[in-house]
């Protein structure tokens, strides 16, 4: 059973389709890496996944529900079983930490506040933050706003967990200690990770499946040893990083031309 | 001639847009309100209303107390000409219930919760606190909306009240120093110069420009784009659009009350 399903979905800003067609399936515990480089649309994929923003065509189903159709309550309640970590950890400033991932657990359970303080313990202990419970997230570092911030995420025990560049702004051993949590939480809970990236050395280091975005488009899917040899020009010229390639430099040749013609 | 009328017809496009979603956003808040209060946390209500209450209490004195002892100076200045300089307390008294205690307070409260609503709200929205909230199914409106205008709403009146009677307090200064009029005299030509309805009418127009105030700070936090220089052109949207809102509206309450 797919977990997620992305049926030629479309996106339009303007005149620009920014997801063109994109197809995808995301099968249950897997961790799946969305990789591409800036502006192809992963980030926006992202936001439609987790129902933040309707698409102009297509469909997404999320354990076979389609939440491009859903009311906003039943929005809300698949919202409850899913987990979302931010870019920035997206932290409430005015909470602590512990506070922060009491949040969910407050609003939605009716679970008695002492157990809702030994939840908030474990998962703390989860991300290797014990005692942190009282410190506001100013407080805090990058990597550990970070790791709050994926203790928030799994508060409610979600089926699925989406990453939004878990490791960008973060040194190397960070970045090798989230990508350590998320093949962790994956394995220990049975979670299905969507991961979305454009660090190589991570993304290879976490998905058991990858997709590489470019230009609104899926140009393939794989495991990590695929991707790798894969003839594609596109990906191989962004899992090398190499400036010479297929993808170019601007987005379009022709408008400089007209610039420069005036 | 037609990019002219092209960027007059987008100008319209884009207030209308943003008159509509600040409707659709003061009837969410409403509904929130009104029609599912028990859901609302008490907490964050009693923090708004001490930041925009108490600790608004010494700007609202200061320029309260200055204005009437300015305004005092100013009418016994011109009134000493025909000889009714104890015409003060009255004058002083009914500007301030009526006008100058509501709309005095709200400019400064515009500018010191109004912008700092925005700034907060807004820096929320940039560091995607507002996009974790809403994901995380807690409605944003409910979570920092609603305590916000709850608290104002709550909030301004009594600051009106306050500067009432810091704005009487600086025209007895004047009264008594410069006029040497005598304490009970001079609040006895105070009040009797005032009737109720001033009081109630400047606080009643109070209650619209807290709304004003809340609702714009909020909406303008609610959809900065584009990082610190956002916020902070949003906030100065946000102080500006209160400022000129209160006083039109000021104008428009003025006309109705005049005339019932």
């Amino acid at each position: 059973m797919n977990t997620i399903e992305v049926r030629n979905l479309i996106k339009r800003y303007q005149d620009r389709a920014v997801l063109d067609g994109i197809n995808l399936s995301i099968k249950k515990g897997e961790t799946f890496v969305i990789m591409g480089g800036s502006g192809c649309g992963k980030s926006t994929l992202l936001r439609h996944l987790i129902g933040s923003e309707k698409p102009d065509n297509g469909e997404i189903f999320i354990n076979e529900k389609n939440i491009t159709a859903m009311p906003q309550k039943e929005l809300d309640e698949l919202r409850k079983k899913i987990g979302i970590l931010y870019q920035s950890g997206a932290l409430l400033n005015s909470l602590t930490v512990g506070e922060n991932i009491a949040l969910p657990l407050v609003e939605h359970t009716k679970l008695a506040p002492d157990i809702i303080e030994i939840i908030i313990k474990m998962k703390l202990e989860l991300v290797g933050l014990t005692g942190f419970e009282n410190l506001k997230p100013a407080e805090l570092s990058g990597g550990m706003k970070k790791r709050v911030g994926l203790a928030r995420a799994i508060a409610m025990d979600p089926e699925i967990v989406f990453y939004d560049e878990p490791g960008a702004g973060l040194d190397p051993v960070v970045t090798g200690v989230i990508d350590k949590l998320i093949k962790d939480l994956s394995q220990k809970l049975n979670i299905t990770s969507i991961v979305v990236t454009h660090e190589m050395t991570s993304a290879f280091r976490i998905a058991d499946r990858m997709a590489m975005l470019y230009n609104g488009k899926v140009v393939q899917v794989g495991t990590p040893s695929e991707i790798k040899n894969s003839a594609n020009p596109i990906v191989q010229q962004f899992i090398t990083g190499s400036p010479d390639g297929p993808i170019p430099l601007r987005r379009s040749g022709d408008e400089y031309l007209k610039i420069l013609s005036g | 001639m037609l990019s002219l009328i092209g960027y007059i017809g987008r100008t319209i496009r884009t207030f209308l847009q943003h008159v509509s979603g600040f409707f659709w956003l003061f009837g969410q808040t409403l509904s929130w309100i009104f029609l599912k209060p028990y859901r609302l946390r008490l907490k964050p209500i009693f923090q708004q209303m001490e930041f925009i209450g108490f600790n608004s209490i010494p700007i609202v004195c200061f320029v309260s107390l200055f204005f009437g002892l300015t305004l005092a100076m100013l009418t016994s200045y011109q009134l000493e000409k025909v000889g009714s300089e104890l015409l003060v307390g009255g004058l002083v008294g009914v500007a301030f219930t009526r006008e100058l205690g509501p709309l005095l307070t709200s400019l400064v409260i515009s500018a010191r919760v109004g912008a700092a609503i925005t700034a907060e709200l807004g820096t929320m929205k940039v560091g995607e606190e507002i996009d974790a909230l809403d994901t995380m199914a807690l409605e944003p409106v409910r979570f920092l909306i609603a305590p916000r205008l709850i608290a104002i709403v709550l909030m301004l009146p009594l600051l009106v009240i306050l500067s009432n009677i810091m704005g009487i307090l600086g025209g007895y200064i004047i009264g008594f120093t410069n006029l040497h009029m005598n304490t009970g005299f001079y609040f006895r030509m105070t009040f009797d110069a005032m009737v109720l309805k001033d009081i109630y009418t400047g606080l009643f127009k109070s209650v619209f420009f807290a709304f004003i105030i809340g609702m714009v700070g909020s909406y303008q936090g609610f959809i900065v784009r584009g990082g610190a220089e956002g916020v902070g052109r949003a906030t100065t949207t946000s102080v500006v659009t209160s400022i000129e809102l209160v006083i039109i509206v000021d104008a428009f309450l003025n006309a109705v009350f005049y005339f019932i």
